[in-house]
């Protein structure tokens, strides 16, 4: 009986908090027009999200940009395809690991500081004094970080993208000896702008919507306390690194 | 034409009215039916033990609470009532002192204070600049100006936060403990401060401390609460003279006498007699 009441009382807290988190969405929304009157606000989160992930993505691209040159080269030998090297790295970057993986690092590194700041501002009183102060969280707290989320993903996936694509010319090509022409002209002839690069891009736009809606939304929603910070902060890596995967195998089998 | 003036302006006598007031976190009760009226222009200041309410009631009259039953007016709206724009509308009258100060933590003290002038006028920089070092210069604060918040001590803070509640002119001012973690100087200034500015700007304060002589000294109304309720309330004068134990015992801090020192718990030595379980 006890077993049951607390099954149920986990879906009823489970399906509240979705409904506070919809809730919370449709006001985040709603403060979009006082940001663009307010667009100082805006450009300092994207700083603070965007410019502050741009070394950590930069650096994963390179290297991940590097291992699929090794890992292709190693395929497509056996095939005598090296030449085709280029569109591989591209579209696997472009495609999959640029969102995915640009997404998880965002998690990791923005979505969780968005979490612990939002949440420390509540432990600390400072969203009440706001309040009191007759300034809606909403607009100057919330929604620029949730939109500042939401753009800077999709460029730092994009860069992410770019610079995988130069790690893997570099050991391709200086290293493993493919032909420099090859390698971008089967990159060239094969990767299309709006089939691969934009449904990459729509792919980090969603990634870049949800990660920060849960990273504000717990942030916001915690219990303002050092535990209550703290685990918020896990559950926006946790969550939105299974939203992320979760979200790109449904993506991929709808677009792809 | 002036009778009703008049009859206008004595239901107006009072600006925070507090009718049958019920609050529950959740199984406890804090308010149980709490009615109090703080009277306008004056200093009131609400006294009481330590977690009996007093934060949560001035959360309350802030708009940030839900009474469960009963209601609270300012200015004669009822607040809980008020829709966002116009609660918002209320709250640019209302200062509040936090009991933590509630500084923004990525802003300097300068900017702290400016914070509500630059959220709520388009007031020119020289201008705001000019109303912001007044103030600070009021609580002794100017040469901190360009200090962050987690540079500041706990008093410092608090005065920090004192001055960011003032640079908006209100119609009311809420203090959460305002004398915490002062000097005996600056808890002087603060003391002068809050009531000439009570006095020069006809603005109401209302008060929640723990130092009494120093709060009683600048009131001029109090109000007790224990357990929910208003338990006397009156000028300092009368709260002196009044002859309930209760608050005798409250305004001379005896330990002795009918205010419990303890939450409510289960009989101390069967507690200890029971061992670890707790
Ligand atoms: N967020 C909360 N959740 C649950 N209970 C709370 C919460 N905040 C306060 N309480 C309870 O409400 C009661 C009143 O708290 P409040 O902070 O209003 O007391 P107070 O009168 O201001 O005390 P103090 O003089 O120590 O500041 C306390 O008993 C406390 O246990
Ligand atoms: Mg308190």
């Amino acid at each position: 009986m006890d077993r049951i009441a607390r099954f149920g009382r986990f879906w009823l807290n489970a399906l509240e908090r979705t409904g506070r988190a919809h809730l919370f969405l449709a006001r985040m929304l709603g403060a979009l027009p006082s940001l663009l009157v307010r667009f100082p606000l805006l450009v300092r989160q994207l700083y603070a999200t965007g410019v502050m992930t741009l070394s950590i993505v930069l650096v994963s691209g390179l290297f991940v940009g590097m291992v699929l040159a090794l890992q292709g080269f190693n395929l497509l030998e056996g095939f005598g395809a090296e030449s085709a090297l280029g569109q591989a790295v591209a579209l696997t970057l472009v495609r999959e690991l640029g969102p995915v993986v640009t997404g998880l690092l965002f998690a990791g590194r923005a979505g969780s500081a968005m979490t612990a700041e939002i949440g420390l501002m509540k432990a600390t009183e400072q969203l009440s004094g706001l309040e009191m102060m007759a300034v809606d969280p909403f607009r100057r707290v919330y929604a620029p970080r949730f939109f500042a989320g939401f753009l800077a993903l999709p460029m730092l996936a994009a860069m992410f993208s770019a610079v995988g694509v130069y790690g893997g010319y570099l050991v391709g090509v200086e290293v493993l000896g493919v032909d420099a022409g090859a390698y971008w002209a089967n990159m060239q002839s094969s990767v299309a702008f709006m089939e691969d690069v934009g449904k990459g891009l729509i792919k980090a736009c969603v990634f870049g919507f949800v990660v920060s809606w849960i990273a504000v939304f717990e942030g916001a929603d915690c219990i303002p306390t050092s535990e209550g910070v703290s685990s918020a902060t896990t559950r926006t890596v946790v969550y939105s690194s299974l939203a992320v995967l979760g979200l790109d195998f449904v993506l991929t089998a709808i677009m792809f | 034409m002036s009778s009703t003036t008049d009859s206008s302006e004595s239901q107006d006598a009072s600006l925070v009215r507090i009718s049958d007031l019920h609050y529950s976190r959740g199984a406890k009760p804090i308010f149980r039916g709490l009615d109090f009226a703080v009277p306008r222009g004056q200093v009131t200041t609400i006294l009481g033990p330590s977690g009996t309410g007093k934060t949560t009631l001035l959360k309350m009259i802030g708009g940030q609470l839900k009474p469960s039953k009963g209601s609270i007016t300012v200015d004669g709206k009822n607040v809980a009532k008020l829709g966002r724009r116009d609660l918002y509308a209320l709250r640019k009258r209302m200062g509040m002192l936090f009991q933590s100060g509630a500084l923004l933590t990525d802003l300097s003290v300068f900017d702290n204070v400016a914070f509500p002038l630059r959220e709520h006028t388009d007031l020119p920089e020289s201008l705001i600049s000019h109303l912001v070092l007044m103030r600070l210069h009021a609580v002794g604060l100017r040469g901190a100006s360009e200090l962050y918040p987690a540079e500041l001590s706990g008093g410092m803070a608090r005065r920090a936060a004192l001055a960011r509640a003032l640079v908006f002119d209100p119609m009311m001012i809420m203090y959460d403990e305002p004398f915490t973690g002062q000097d005996p100087i600056s808890m002087g200034v603060l003391l002068t401060l809050i009531r000439t500015v009570n006095q020069a700007l006809g603005l109401t304060s209302l008060m929640v401390s723990h130092d009494l002589a120093e709060a009683l000294s600048i009131s001029d109304y109090v109000v007790i609460i224990s357990e929910g309720v208003v338990v006397e309330a009156g000028t300092p004068d009368e709260l002196h003279n009044s002859d309930s134990a209760w608050t005798q015992q409250f305004l001379s801090g005896s330990p002795d006498g009918p205010v419990p020192f303890q939450l409510s718990a289960p009989d101390y030595a069967e507690q200890l007699l029971a061992g670890v379980s707790r």
